[in-house]
Formats: structure tokens, sequence, C-alpha cells
């Protein structure tokens, strides 16, 4: 091994424990050191000491899993058995979670080492993690920018080189778009293919928990351990295939569809030019382009702000002051302790989003809304089929901008919403999708989306995987050698 | 609507949040001119079944871990303020 443990793949890291080169302590301790010193408020809680523990009970294993050793950040929406979870909200300060979730116990048994938990917009209602209670997470690639989000944590903390991989969820963009702004991989399976037990719930016909790491293939083996049917989630999904770790270098015969809708207003021309030239290159091997149409994409923003403001308000009626979080004190009766336990614990976006949700399901606004919205999902879910009985992908930016300036979009909620043009219409429909970095804009990453149809993730990834090779992005952000 | 969504809000909150309310309201409004009373609704994307898992005693969370987190807990149970 040459060179620095944090600068290696989490593939390349396996490699080294197994060769010996390396031991697991030693390798949490070179992350740990960049956790602690940590410059972009990544981490909402980082846990070094059952870190160190876990790391040398796998040095002193004889037989170790497949992925032992390997440090990990976990978005503070996944709940962790005593390890502090608050969603980054108010309402769930020092929560401390009674058992951990499906995905992370699946990575821990495989022998991965949970370092620490992940800033993220309260309750991942948001698109650039300002929405979090604990303070803004920073982009590695300019602190005065934003990392995306929600789960912008997960994301800073790959490309800062903090940890090799992450877990974040995808409710609407959540992986895709702060992976792009990052500069690195985000990947958001099929709707049910990852279990949402201990997912702490925003809208649950959208939420998926995926990987970010620096390479397609880091992803896809994060993706084959905690991918599957969980007892514990009854929306989860018996997968008809492993995730391969990807090793296609060619895209002969592949069609992909160009969807034209999505480069449209608002994307700034230095994120369409790079997305055109990652195109070209994928032309170059192979790849055949197809303009694909998907007529509805644009009505995916208003239908997705309604079924998950509205999924929401249901959702979050469980934060009560009652059983858990934060309780108001010398509050009256019942429902005056509910009302100031919820404006207290709650903060401005998610309150906007419960009373969003709470209109959109009032008796009188019922089929004008939320019903229509559910309509709209059914035209969108149809132009996608549409769409790949003719292609095999479908490509666009994953954001129409690269990552702003923190604080620019706060006061402006509807301009912020806009952030997931590119990525909510592919979560409507509920499919794979990966977002790869495909070059840069004044010094910024850009993100290219592949999506695929329901269960296509190795399609997907496979592709993802070719062009990442040809493209050769440096996910090094500058001034981040030492 | 607050008191629907059980938030106490005072009157600038109010304010703030009608006028934030309207923006996002008028685009979403933008749906309302669609066609699509012939569309059935999506409500969930993946086709699933509905599954009865066999009646088979499992584990539950001890009492006092179930308790673990209450901000008031008393006889064994969660307390609660009076009801109205």
């Amino acid at each position: 091994m040459t060179g620095r443990p944090v600068d290696l793949t989490a593939t390349a890291q396996v490699e080294a424990l197994r060769a010996g080169e390396i031991s697991a302590l030693e390798l949490v301790d070179a992350h740990l050191g960049r956790c602690e010193d940590d410059r972009w408020s990544s981490f909402l809680a980082v846990d070094a000491e059952r870190a160190r523990a876990r790391a040398r009970e796998i040095d002193a294993m004889d037989e170790r899993p497949p992925l032992a050793g390997i440090p990990v950040g976990i978005k503070d929406a996944l709940s962790t058995r005593d390890l502090v979870t608050t969603a980054g909200s108010r309402m769930l300060e020092g929560f401390r979670p009674v058992y951990t979730a499906t995905c992370v116990r699946a990575l821990e048994d495989a022998g991965a080492i949970v370092v620490g938990k992940t800033n993220m917009d309260e309750f991942a209602m948001g698109s650039s993690t300002e929405n979090s209670a604990y303070g803004p997470t920073l982009n590695p690639w300019d602190t005065t920018r934003v990392p995306g989000g929600s789960s912008g944590g997960s994301a800073a903390c790959v490309a800062a080189r903090q940890v090799p991989w992450s877990l974040g969820s995808d409710t609407g963009g959540s992986i895709r778009q702060p992976a792009a702004l990052c500069g690195i991989v985000g990947v958001k399976p099929t709707y049910g293919a990852v279990s949402r037990y201990g997912l702490i719930a925003f809208a649950s016909s959208l939420d998926q928990v995926g990987p970010f790491a620096r390479t397609v293939a880091d992803a896809a083996l994060m993706l084959s351990v905690i991918v599957g049917k969980d007892p514990h989630d009854s929306t989860s999904l018996e997968w008809p295939e492993p995730i391969a770790v990807p090793t296609a270098e060619r895209l002969d015969g592949v069609r992909i569809g160009v969807v034209e809708e999505l480069f449209g207003e608002g994307t700034e021309p230095g994120v369409r030019d790079a997305v055109r030239a990652a195109l070209a290159t994928a032309e170059g091997l192979g790849a055949e382009l197809v303009p694909v149409t998907l007529p509805h994409a644009h009505h995916g923003l208003a239908a997705y702000y309604l079924i998950a403001p509205a999924e929401c308000s249901a959702n979050l009626a469980r934060f009560d002051g009652i059983r858990y979080g934060h309780s108001a004190a010398d509050a009256g009766d019942l429902l005056e302790h509910y009302e100031r336990t919820r404006a207290e614990g709650f903060g401005p976006e998610v309150k906007r989003r419960i009373m969003l949700g709470t209109f959109a399901l009032a008796s009188g606004y019922y089929d004008a809304y939320y019903a229509q919205a559910q309509k709209v999902r059914t035209k969108i879910v149809q132009d996608f089929a549409a769409a790949f009985a003719d292609v095999d992908l479908v490509a666009s930016p994953t954001s129409p901008t690269v990552a702003f300036g923190l604080g620019e979009r706060v006061a402006d909620p509807l301009a912020m919403y806009l952030s997931d043009t590119c990525t909510i219409p592919i979560s409507l429909a509920g499919l794979p999708s990966v977002s790869i970095p495909c070059g840069l804009s004044d010094g910024l990453p850009v993100g290219l989306q592949l999506a695929g149809p329901a269960f296509a993730e190795n399609r997907v990834l496979s592709a993802a995987h070719a062009l990442e090779q040809a493209i050769g992005f440096d996910t090094l952000p500058p001034g981040l050698d030492a | 609507m607050a008191r629907l969504s059980r938030l106490a809000l005072d009157d600038a909150e109010v304010d703030t949040m009608r006028a934030e309310m309207s923006t996002i309201l008028e685009h979403v409004d933008s749906i309302q001119a669609l066609d699509l009373d012939d569309v059935p609704p999506t409500t969930h994307v993946i086709h699933v079944e509905n599954v009865l898992r066999a009646d088979e005693p499992g584990t539950s969370l001890p009492h006092d871990i179930a308790l673990r987190e209450a901000p008031r807990a008393a006889d064994g149970g969660f307390s609660v303020g009076r009801i109205g």
C-alpha cells in the first residue's frame, strides 16, 4: 500500500486489510483523525471509542467478514442503538434509539465500522443541509457553498475523505443531488430495494436508503450488502438477482434516452455543457443516444410538493412529546402540550411542510390537491414506462446548478425546491438512479444522472461504471491534499 | 390549519407561513389545469400484495427499554397530561 489510507477506495481498503498491509485499528484511526477535525461539520456525532473497540475486535478475528474494518458514516435519519440519533432536529436532541436500522445492521454484520452520524436537513426536508437544527455542513469543494441536501453530511464526509463511503436517504433527490454537488457517486435504489426499518420516516411512499461513495464499484459493493427483503418492512422486496460490482468498460448497444425536458430552463450552461460532454463520451464507448420525452416531468415538482408534505404531516404526527423526544415543560392540557411540544421541537421548514400536507389532505382540498398529485404521479410513471419501451437508460443532469452559496436560497423555499427538478420525477416513479461526477463548471462538480427501470440496478451501475472510467473525474477537492 | 397540524404558532409565524404557503400553492396549482379525470391515482409504485405473517409469538422490547426515552413515565407507563 502506498500513500494515505484515507485516499483509498473502500474496495482498496478491503484489499489492503486482507493483505495485512494495514490493521483495522490503523485504518479507523486514520479516518477518525479527519472526523474529529471536522472542518465541514459533516458529522453530528462521532463515536471514536466504539469504532476503535470494534476495530480491535476485528483485528483479533481469524475469520473476517467481507467488509471487515471499513469505516462508514451513517445519515442521522437512520436509527443506531444507543448512539444518539436526531434526524437533524431539536425534537430528537439526545435521543438514543432502542434498535438499529436493518441496513446499518447489515453493514455492521458485514464488518463495516460506524464512525459517526452525519448532518442533514431536519427530518430530511431540504436541499442544502441548512435546515439542520445543528448548523449547516460546508461543501469540501468550496466552504462558502452548500453540500446539497438533505444528506449533505453523508456526501461531504465522503468527498472530504473522512470515510470512504456512507449511507444516506433519498426522498426527492436527497442522495443524488448532494452527491452531484460534492463530486461523488450517489445511488438511489428502486423503491423497496433497501429496508426502511429504522429510517426515521419522512414520506413513506418515496423514502429509500442508498450509498454514497467515491466510485461506482464501491457504491455497488455497499448496495449489495444492504439490499433485500426485511420482515420488519413489508414494502421491502425480495431482490431478483445479486447486485454485482460492475466491471464494464464499453457501452456497446446500450440505448441511452436523453431527457430533453430536464436540460431546460433553469439549467446552468456549465452544467448542460458538462453533461452533454459526458453523453458524447458515452457515445464514444458505443452507446446510442436517443432523445426521449417525459411530457409530465415538469409537473413532478408540484406533485411532489403535495405528496411528500401530505405523507410527512401524517408521519410526523408521532412526535407528540409523550413517548420520546422533546416535550414541552408545564403545558396545560394534552392538546396544548402537543402544540407547544411541536412548536418548540420543529424548525421552520418542517412546520411549513406539515402545514402544507395538512392542507393538501384537508376535507374540501383533498381531491384538488392530494388526489390530483397522485394522478400526476401515475402520468409520470407512464411516461417512464413509455421511454423504457425504447431505451435502456435515461440520462439528465442531476441538479440544474452546481453548489450554491450558503444562505442564498434560505429565504425562498420555492427556489430551494427547484434544486430537485431533475431528481423528483424518478423518485415519484420509484426507479433506480445514480449520480456520477462528470466534470466541473466554474471549478465545482457537475453530476450526471442515469436511471433505469425498476430492478435494473445492475444495468444502471454497469453503465455508470463504464462512463466513470472513461471520464476519469478526480474526486479530490482542491486544497484537500493535506 | 396550525391547530389541525398541532402547532402553536405566534402571529408573526402565521404571517410568514401564510405568505410562503401562498407562493408554494401558486406553483403547485399548475397541476389543476391538467385533465386527469380518467387517470387512476398512484399510491405505491411497486406492486405489493398485503401479507400476513405466521401467528408466532416473538420477542418484544423489554418494558424498561421501551420507556427509556420517555420524557415522563409513571407506574410503568407513559405519563400524559389532562385531556381537555
